[in-house]
């Protein structure tokens, strides 16, 4: 087990000022500066940056934090701290208070060189050491690689030669690496061997923003912390399962990124597995991190796809079309694609999870760009109630029962059930009941970023997919893969529509039906 | 945001006020649907009252909730009077605030007044925000509460307040000078996290004498650890005395930037602005359950030394 994660023995230290019955008390994370790699890139400048005021402004990082910005810029430490308070300004979430920006300000720092500079490696690692000794920063490090994986091993490289990559005694290191983490099983397991190679495993956190989302934390809450919903959570009286994460937007300017990748692999290998992982798992004993993880491998083993796959995926790609008022063009006609990309922007599989509780019940994950609107969700369809005391003409509008965690937007949780129309007749039509974040919880959530990166500088490892959990995705989905590289190409459909034929084709050989989100 | 609509309805009845309320909702647009506590205040003062109502109003966009004000009118008059004011929208953000002055033989029984307007099922939350009963707990509004909030800070004699709270104590209580240390408390917790991972001997806590937030801090330690706490009239700091080393966290009485040192180490400084009492109560709404850890601070001041 993971030094992170294990219990704290007896004999350990224990702080006499912490008490676990002591709720107020925030989790303040201790010294320790954030080295970001790739500073200039979108993810670090919208994303990362924002998210550490955040956090400063919620008083939850260490009065000794220190930032260092890592990047070919010609760039000196005044310069990238006017480009953090910039970053600060535009995108953080929280009000923008001098008082904090001031005691960030003074750790900003930054090292100018290329990923392959042996020397400016021996600069940054100088820059910590003096960190450490002026500000005290404690020889605790995090390495946030907001750089396309090919750069990772140039990178991870340096970090080891400069000896950055060793924690001294009673100090952590850690690396944290966005997706893709591979293409296939065959590059995820060299990317992890290259990443192992340097941080042992306990020390990698893999961040998949979805899991540091309020609303899929919350599927845990309402599966286990409730009595209502789990006799219901089985194959007796679930239906099918329809994971959905659907994105308005389309890839123009992305193409270096997302051509050859593709919908699936960007989207289905990681975040909408974990949401399957999420739903099906069974209860883990505990909420300990290596628990959690337990469960979600072991629903990951149990799941693969359905067979055949010609009749159980599909694929598309948009072409021009309305969206929402504006033309719009296809992605052949997107900037930096080829005029014969075969890249899917619109995937869609059926899996099937070998347990007791899932046996029969399959579960359609899909996700799309150019769709209908922006929308991530988890639907639980019910089955039909066995027998119905009405004649036919009174359950006409009748539906099938739903759950719906609505992951986002207007995040919360829907049920959709039958209910009596008022009026001198029984007719029964679906009525909706709805449960909002938005008006139960006014304040507004944390940014995901915010809660992920507060967790790596508290080496709390639950919100983050351990290297079993990557491979296992890829082994699931590879099949499809390889079927859909072997043949033809990606069906065409219109820009802001829900997905090409074939995705409905394949729900309705078995008379089911995607919802509308 | 829509301008805020006050209803004002003089000598009137719950049953007339609830109806005004369902009127103003459909007008407003507000729902009971996503309240998630009620609020009861029980101010003595006018000063008080508006202070606390903006409070309630602030922390309720955290915790959407009814605030319920009770008053005492003019408690000599001969006859039972209600008087009540409504506010919803505008400022008053996620909440609807209904203002009950109570006159007459009426100003003994807030409880019977306030009852029709509690929401179902959900928690209610009583807060004194000056003037607290000795027993929270067995005041009529207290009983009808799950939280029963009072602030010694307010209080005549801030000290006095706070030391009382201990025998009154039920299971349920808080006082808002508890929420108001919470960040002094976090950031000592995390420097002391950090190696040479020696006991703490013994702590000294300085500052104003009437801020009984020290108080509870300094009980709070001497509940915590093995050796002598000393509370001083002076500067604003906290030291923590370890075998090589002292963590000390101070602040200038009216600062906005504390300082966090520690021997042989460099400072740092934080900012750690006085927490204001919207920011408190947000924080006390935030958990429902008995407070273990306030209960032991409590008893903890009598260990504490005076200097």
């Amino acid at each position: 087990m993971s030094p992170a994660g294990s219990r704290p023995g007896a004999g350990q230290w224990q702080n006499p000022l912490r008490d676990k019955r002591d709720k107020r008390l925030p989790r303040i994370a201790g010294p320790c500066a954030v080295v970001i790699f790739g500073v200039t890139g979108d993810l670090a400048r919208k994303k990362v940056v924002p998210a550490i005021y955040d956090l400063a402004n919620r008083g939850l990082l260490p009065p000794t934090f220190a930032l260092v910005g890592f990047g070919r810029r010609d760039w000196d430490d005044e310069a990238f701290s006017n480009e953090v308070y910039q970053l600060v300004k535009e995108h953080s979430r929280t009000p923008f208070r001098q008082v904090i920006w001031d005691r960030l300000a003074e750790g900003c720092r930054f090292v100018q060189g290329n990923f392959d500079d042996e020397s400016a490696f021996a600069r940054l690692a100088e820059t910590l050491d003096k960190l450490d000794a002026e500000r005290g920063t404690g020889g605790n490090h995090g390495f946030y690689l907001a750089i396309p994986p090919k750069s990772f091993p140039a990178v991870l490289e340096q970090l080891d030669k400069a000896g950055l990559a060793k924690p001294q005694d009673g100090s952590w290191r850690r690396v944290v690496i966005e997706k893709p983490f591979g293409h296939d099983l065959d590059s995820a397991r060299k990317l992890n061997k290259v990443v192992n190679n340097v941080f042992p495993e306990e020390s990698v956190f893999r961040i998949d923003h979805y899991l540091g989302k309020e609303t899929v934390q919350n599927i845990m809450a309402l599966r286990f912390a409730n009595q209502l919903f789990d006799p219901i959570w089985n194959a007796h009286y679930v239906d099918h399962v329809q994971i959905t994460m659907a994105e308005d937007i389309g890839l123009g300017g992305r193409a270096g990124y997302y051509d050859g990748i593709g919908a699936a692999r960007d989207v289905i290998q990681n975040h909408l597995m974990q949401l399957l992982a999420l739903t099906a798992m069974e209860e883990p004993v505990s909420f300990h991190p290596s628990e959690l993880q337990t469960e979600k491998i072991k629903v990951l083993s149990a799941t693969q796809l359905a067979e055949p796959l010609d009749e159980t995926s599909s694929r598309g790609q948009y072409s021009a079309g309305w969206q929402g008022g504006e033309h719009v063009v296809g992605l052949l006609g997107e900037e930096g694609f080829s005029k014969d990309s075969t890249t899917e922007t619109f995937a869609a599989i059926t899996l099937e999870v070998d347990s007791r509780r899932w046996a029969g019940v399959p579960f359609y994950l899909r996700t799309g760009k150019r769709l209908g609107r922006r929308v991530t969700e988890i639907a639980l369809v019910f089955k039909r109630a066995p027998h119905l005391p009405f004649d036919a003409t009174m359950t006409d509008e009748l539906g099938a029962n739903a759950l719906v965690i609505r992951v986002q937007p207007d995040e919360g949780i829907t049920l959709r059930f039958g209910s009596k129309v008022p009026g001198s007749t029984m007719e029964v039509r679906d009525v909706n009941m709805d449960f909002s974040y938005g008006s139960a919880f006014a304040e507004e959530s944390p940014e995901a970023y915010e809660r992920l990166i507060l967790d790596v500088l508290l080496g709390e490892p639950s919100l983050f997919p351990v290297n079993e959990e990557v491979e296992l995705s890829w082994e699931i989905l590879d099949p499809a893969l390889d079927n859909w590289a072997e043949h033809g190409k990606p069906e065409p459909y219109e820009a802001g529509t829900w997905g090409p034929a074939s995705s409905f084709e394949m729900l309705r050989r078995t008379g089911r039906e995607w919802r509308r989100p | 945001m829509a301008a805020a609509v006050i209803v004002e309805l003089p000598d009137t009845s719950t049953n007339e006020i609830n109806k005004k309320l369902d009127e103003l909702r459909e007008k407003v647009g507000a729902v009971t649907l996503g309240r998630v506590l009620t609020l009861v205040i029980a101010p003595d003062s006018e000063t008080i009252l508006e202070e606390s109502i903006e409070a309630a109003n602030a922390a309720s966009h955290e915790h959407p909730s009814r605030v319920i004000v009770v008053m005492t009118g003019d408690a000599d008059a001969a006859e039972a009077r209600l008087d009540a004011q409504l506010r919803a929208g505008g400022d008053s953000g996620a909440t609807e605030v209904v203002v009950l002055r109570l006159s007459g033989p009426l100003a003994g029984h807030c409880s019977s007044v306030v009852v029709p307007f509690l929401l179902p099922d959900i928690p209610v939350v009583a807060w004194w925000p000056d003037v607290a009963p000795r027993v929270p707990a067995q005041d009529p509004l207290g009983q009808l509460a799950v939280r029963r909030i009072t602030d010694a800070t307010n209080g005549a004699d801030p000290l006095a307040c706070i030391k009382s709270r201990l025998p009154g104590y039920t299971p349920g209580d808080t006082d808002l000078a508890w929420s108001r240390i919470t960040y002094w408390r976090a950031l000592l917790t995390m420097a002391i996290d950090l190696p040479p991972h020696e006991p703490i001997t013994s702590a000294l806590v300085s500052g104003l004498k009437t801020e009984p937030a020290l108080d509870v801090l300094a009980g709070w330690l001497a509940s915590r650890i093995d050796g002598p706490v000393r509370r001083a009239v002076g500067e604003l700091k906290v030291e923590l005395v370890r075998n090589s080393e002292t963590v000390t966290l101070s602040r200038p009485q009216d600062g906005m930037t504390a300082t966090l040192s520690r021997t042989a180490r460099p400072a740092a400084l934080v900012p750690l602005p006085r927490r204001e009492t919207r920011e408190c109560l947000a924080e006390d709404l935030r958990r429902l359950d008995p407070d273990a850890i306030y209960f032991s601070a409590l008893e903890g001041i009598d260990r504490v030394e005076y200097v």
